[in-house]
């Protein structure tokens, strides 16, 4: 019998239908798998009895024709999603032990359709990094080794990316077949290049963030991460649409995006940015990005070289937009409600604050908030968060103005593969830096995927993200599978 | 622009973080980093630019504001909002004493 | 009337400006849809987001932005038809968020004005400044528990409008004029009940001082959380009399927040607010800016009722009132309606005075308003009736008044019962006339030489024969003709 958790979304979807196998049999699978792969620390919370009675109910809804889009289907929900009677964490320890009474409209939409929750993926703290490297609950590990690298020694563990890096790692080691992600930086796109999976940010108002752990409000969007592209686009269907409990969630219909793969790309003109080939781009991320122009070119598309003149600006735009919003959101993790509380006897209530947030926040939590205060306070409100907020509004124009011209960009999604997880991570700039070719479409609020599309020369997966203007997923899918046809990724091997 | 140990303070105190001293000055030194980093925004004109605030605005929001009608559609649910409660009490949260 | 307060150095004049939090009147919250209504049991009252539960959103309440709208225009203030919400950060053990929504840089209403009726009828105009809308926070009990506090979060997210006037006032009682005049707007616009005892009107005064003549704006202090008219008059006395007693004696004032204790009869720095807050206001990114076009805001303004000011005008040219007496009428909306109820084809003047004068007297009496008066409008109306038609003298009249206060019965029925009616019949007055002059041929023989005087005593000889209850007028007629020599 073929293993189970070789499957594709797609293809388990047309299997438990012709009764293949049933759902119990798909979950039973992955949870055996999980339960294998411990060692990549890609859950914080594993729900298998949860799993395995949503598993009944989606057999029994199987059997007698009801069945949702993605019936059935085991997946995993970052942790930073709210999910009912279930704790979460946001991979913080000052959300330890919090179980929300409520689920999250995401979550909620994909419990609707049928999906199968197997577990809380792992993820950065209040995801806040790149690597995974600052979840409470200890970092995830890449499934992927490198050619260099001793592979059963620390120095072989990679890094999955971050934030979204349990997501990342879960999906591409096969221990669910899709799973949520959030992006508000590039939290989506880059674990997705560094795992070798296929990720989507959708336009900033396409997922509700109702029930999402807020990080930067104006920038968080959900998105599904799987190993298709058709997973990608068949998991969005069911994880947008509008809701009215979201101020900015978007009244629009949700286009079927499945039917938008097969329409190609011939006649359409595709933008590559110069500005995203810096002197010193690592050469494997601009072979493979040359390739991805040829591929498109191949299938019809035209390459135009464009100018997005501020993209050097977004990173230190984005470390003021985004620190300034967190200071605020996480104001609220305060020992009062939820989650911890220092217990000192005597303290005041405000040094019961200082201590629950000292001890409840990482450092990089605490540094982005102290730096998201400091940019809002009184003197320097105006020189530095409302000049990043007109900055922004550049940089949104840059993109403005380049879809005038083209009707999809394509740049590398991150400037390296996965880098080791036991190195050196204590620099935050160049930490930061690994989102210098996400982050832009970030504070545009415009639509971005990374497909997987071939690994360098160190046998690491590499991405190639595609943009496309707000509300246009349907072009950006079109170009990813173009993408993903051409580009034959060596989808990782798992031992069954 | 470096922030001194004082200005670090200050922030803790409003965010409401304590930071021991005797980390102020390493806090200090990382802070004043990132801080320099981002300054290279000061070399783009943003002369008659207008802020973008939120995430729908772009040159002019494709989006507004949804209302909500006046009806009481939530709330009665005290055990729920006490669940997660590090200490409730006779349906209270309660906090250590606030003295006004 | 200017106040003045006199010292050592010089005399000082207050400047006084109010900031008022009045709750609007709505069903649910400002942006969660839990009730917005007094008295429930403890966190009875609370949506996810009103507990600023993690991932919760904001969506307002459409209601209450036509209800700060309907305000601004009650103010005759410019309505900001692009507004912006934004966050207010600070901790505080009742505020979930650790941020208030509120509005900052653009306000959902700009200026406008207040018109004070003054004591002397006159009146005085005074500047509004801006009125935001904003969430209030839930409620902190200090003195349930030994070493606790105790926080109940059913008014958190309730709407509030906070309504900032400019610094025009310059005496404790012109502060209490605006509060009253400003809480009467709002009842009359039904967008806020005024109650300060439950809150629902709450007052913080800003309070310098300045030598008389001088324009200068000296340092002022900020007197939170004043929960009646009366404190905040006595609040800012005691405090302008504290800055003036700080500057004769060569100190300096600092820009605090202070409470005002009523027992005591002082202000006091506020403890919790004792290091500068920095409030790190930024637009929500939750929100887009709040819009709406003409067409919504001529709509409400088509729904306005009769403001005071109009009503106290129309009360003048229309019933001939003085200023101070249609003030006082219009000053409560069912006041005026009552009496313009009584008046209708009516003596207005008549029906002012019963109304300012009896019934004001018997509400004040029973501590009741207007619409709980046991006397109706109609019910009065028909008493001014029977006095008009002779039915009733007017000292008849107050007796019958007095029961129908007690059996809130119809004067008709009460004159009717008790029969009490005066007695126009000629017929019967003539003949106790008559009879009364055949006994007292000396009485008429003086009136007949000229002392008219005595006429008083006739009348008074008839009315009790009447036991009271003939038509003093009809009485003095038969008797001036009877008598005539
Ligand atoms: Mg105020
Ligand atoms: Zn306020």
């Amino acid at each position: 019998m073929t293993d189970l958790t070789s499957f594709t979304i797609a293809a388990a979807r047309d299997r438990l239908a012709k009764n293949e196998f049933t759902a119990l049999e798909l979950t039973d699978a992955h949870l055996k798998a999980m339960e294998k792969a411990k060692g990549l620390n890609a859950f914080i919370t594993t729900t298998a009895e949860v799993a395995r009675t949503r598993a009944k109910a989606s057999d029994a809804r199987l059997q007698t024709g009801t069945a949702g889009a993605l019936e059935g289907i085991p997946i995993g929900i970052k942790d930073l999603f709210c999910t009912e009677g279930v704790q979460t964490t946001a991979g913080s320890h000052i959300l330890e032990g919090f179980k929300p009474p409520y689920e999250s409209t995401v979550s909620q939409k994909l419990r609707d359709a049928g999906a199968v929750m197997l577990g809380k993926l792992n993820m950065d703290e209040f995801a806040m990094g790149s690597s995974n490297g600052t979840s409470y609950f200890g970092p995830v590990k890449n499934p992927w080794k490198a050619r260099s690298r001793p592979p059963d020694s620390e120095a072989g563990d990679l890094v999955p990316g971050g934030s979204s890096g349990g997501s990342a790692a879960a999906v591409a080691a096969h221990l669910v077949l899709g799973a949520t992600g959030t992006d508000t930086g590039g939290s989506i796109r880059q674990p997705a290049s560094f795992c070798g999976i296929v990720g989507v940010k959708p336009t900033y108002g396409r997922c509700s963030r109702w029930g999402i752990v807020a990080f930067a409000s104006s920038l968080d969007q959900a998105g599904p991460m799987t190993r298709t592209v058709r997973d990608a686009a068949i998991m969005l269907k069911a994880m947008c649409g509008h809701d009215p409990k979201d101020s900015t969630s978007a009244p629009l219909a949700v286009p079927d995006f499945e039917a938008a793969l097969g329409k190609g790309v011939k006649g359409l003109r595709i933008g590559i940015p110069k500005e995203y080939r810096p002197d010193g781009l690592n050469a494997d991320v601009a072979l493979l990005w040359d390739a991805g122009v040829q591929w498109l070119k191949d299938a019809g598309a035209t390459p135009v070289e464009i100018s997005l003149p501020h993209t050097k600006s977004a990173l230190p735009t984005y470390y003021i937009v985004a620190p300034a919003e967190a200071s605020s959101n996480l104001a609220r993790y305060d020992g009062l409600r939820f989650g911890q509380r220092d217990r000192t006897m005597g303290n005041s209530l405000d040094e019961m604050y200082a201590k629950t947030r000292a001890a409840g926040f990482g450092a990089e939590v605490k540094r982005r908030i102290l730096i998201g205060t400091y940019v809002l306070s009184a003197g320097y409100y105006d020189a530095y968060y409302v000049k990043a907020q007109k900055v922004r509004a550049l940089i949104a124009k840059d993109f403005t103005d380049a879809f005038s011209k083209v009707d999809a960009i394509l740049t590398p999604t991150a400037p390296t593969a996965a880098f080791g997880l036991h190195g050196k991570q204590d620099d935050p700039i160049a930490m930061y830096l690994n989102d210098v070719f996400t982050v832009p479409a970030s504070l545009a609020g415009i639509p971005g995927a990374s497909v997987p599309a071939g690994l360098n020369n160190d046998g690491l997966p590499l991405g190639l993200q595609v943009l496309t203007k707000r509300w246009d997923e349907e072009t950006m899918f079109r170009v990813c599978q173009v993408l993903e046809d051409a580009a034959r990724f060596p989808t990782l091997k798992v031992a069954p | 622009m470096s922030l001194d140990e004082a200005t670090i303070r200050r922030i803790a105190t409003l965010a409401r973080i304590e930071v021991p001293q005797a980390e102020l000055e390493a806090t200090a030194a990382k802070l004043s980093g990132i801080l320099n980093w981002i300054e290279q925004l000061n070399e783009v004109n943003t002369d008659n630019v207008a802020p973008m605030s939120g995430g729908t605005v772009s040159g002019g929001t494709d989006l507004t504001l949804p209302w909500r009608t006046d009806v009481v559609t939530d709330g009665d649910q005290q055990e729920m909002v006490l669940a997660n409660a590090p200490e409730a009490h006779a349906g209270f949260f309660a906090v250590p004493k606030v003295v006004e | 009337m200017s106040y003045v307060i006199k010292g050592d150095t010089a005399d000082w004049e207050v400047v006084i400006g109010l900031e008022v939090h009045a709750q609007v009147i709505a069903k649910a919250k400002l942006f969660s849809g839990a009730s917005a209504d007094f008295g429930a049991g403890p966190n009875t009252q609370v949506s996810f987001i009103d507990a600023g539960m993690p991932g919760m959103l904001p969506v307002i309440n459409g209601y209450c932005v036509e209800q700060a709208v309907r305000t601004g225009l009650g103010l005759k203030a410019k309505i900001n038809q692009r507004s912006v919400f934004a966050r207010k950060n600070y901790f505080y053990a009742d505020m979930p968020q650790g941020y208030q929504i509120s509005q900052c840089d653009m306000p959902i209403v700009g200026e406008g004005t207040v018109y004070l009726d003054m004591p002397d009828g006159m009146t005085r105009a005074i500047g509004i400044e801006r009125l935001h809308l904003e969430q209030d926070a839930g409620k902190s009990i200090h003195d349930m528990h030994v070493t606790k506090s105790m926080i109940d979060l059913n008014r958190s997210g309730v709407a509030l409008m906070e309504i900032v006037s400019k610094p025009d006032l310059r005496s404790p009682e012109e502060a209490g004029l605006y509060l009253k005049k400003l809480r009467s707007i709002l009842r009359y616009l039904r967008t806020c009940d005024g109650n300060m005892e439950e809150g629902s009107m709450r007052c913080d005064a800003n309070v310098s001082v300045r030598p008389v003549g001088s324009n200068e704006l000296r340092t002022r202090c900020e007197i939170k959380n004043l929960n009646s008219v009366r404190f905040v008059a006595q609040a800012i006395e005691h405090e302008a009399k504290r800055h003036v007693d700080v500057y004769e004696s060569g100190g300096k004032i600092e820009q605090e927040t202070r409470l005002y204790d009523a027992n005591k009869g002082e202000t006091r720095p506020m403890r919790s607010k004792e290091f500068a807050h920095d409030y790190r206001y930024f637009p929500d990114p939750d929100l887009l800016p709040l819009e709406f076009d003409d067409a919504f805001v001529a709509k409400i303004k088509a729904t306005l009722p009769e403001l005071p000011d109009d009503k106290k005008a129309r009360f003048i040219a229309n019933y001939g009132l003085s200023a101070y007496d249609a003030g006082v009428l219009v000053a409560d909306q069912d006041s005026a309606v009552y009496f313009e109820a009584v008046a209708k084809g009516r003596d207005a003047k008549v029906a002012n005075n019963w109304v300012s004068s009896n019934v004001f007297a018997v509400l004040n009496a029973r501590n009741v308003p207007i619409t709980e008066c046991p006397v109706s409008a109609q019910h009065l109306g028909r008493l001014l009736d029977l006095i008009s038609d002779n039915t009733l003298s007017t000292r008849m009249a107050k007796d019958v008044f007095e029961l129908m206060i007690e059996t809130g019965k119809d004067p008709g029925s009460i004159v009717e019962e008790r029969g009490l009616k005066q007695i126009t019949d000629t017929g019967a007055i003539e003949a106790a006339v008559d009879a009364i002059i055949a006994q007292n041929a000396d009485k008429v023989a003086q009136y007949r030489a000229g002392k008219v005087q005595i006429m008083g005593w006739f009348v008074g000889q008839v009315m009790k024969a009447t036991q009271g209850n003939a038509s003093p007028a009809l009485c003095s007629d038969l008797l001036t003709k009877k008598l005539a020599p």
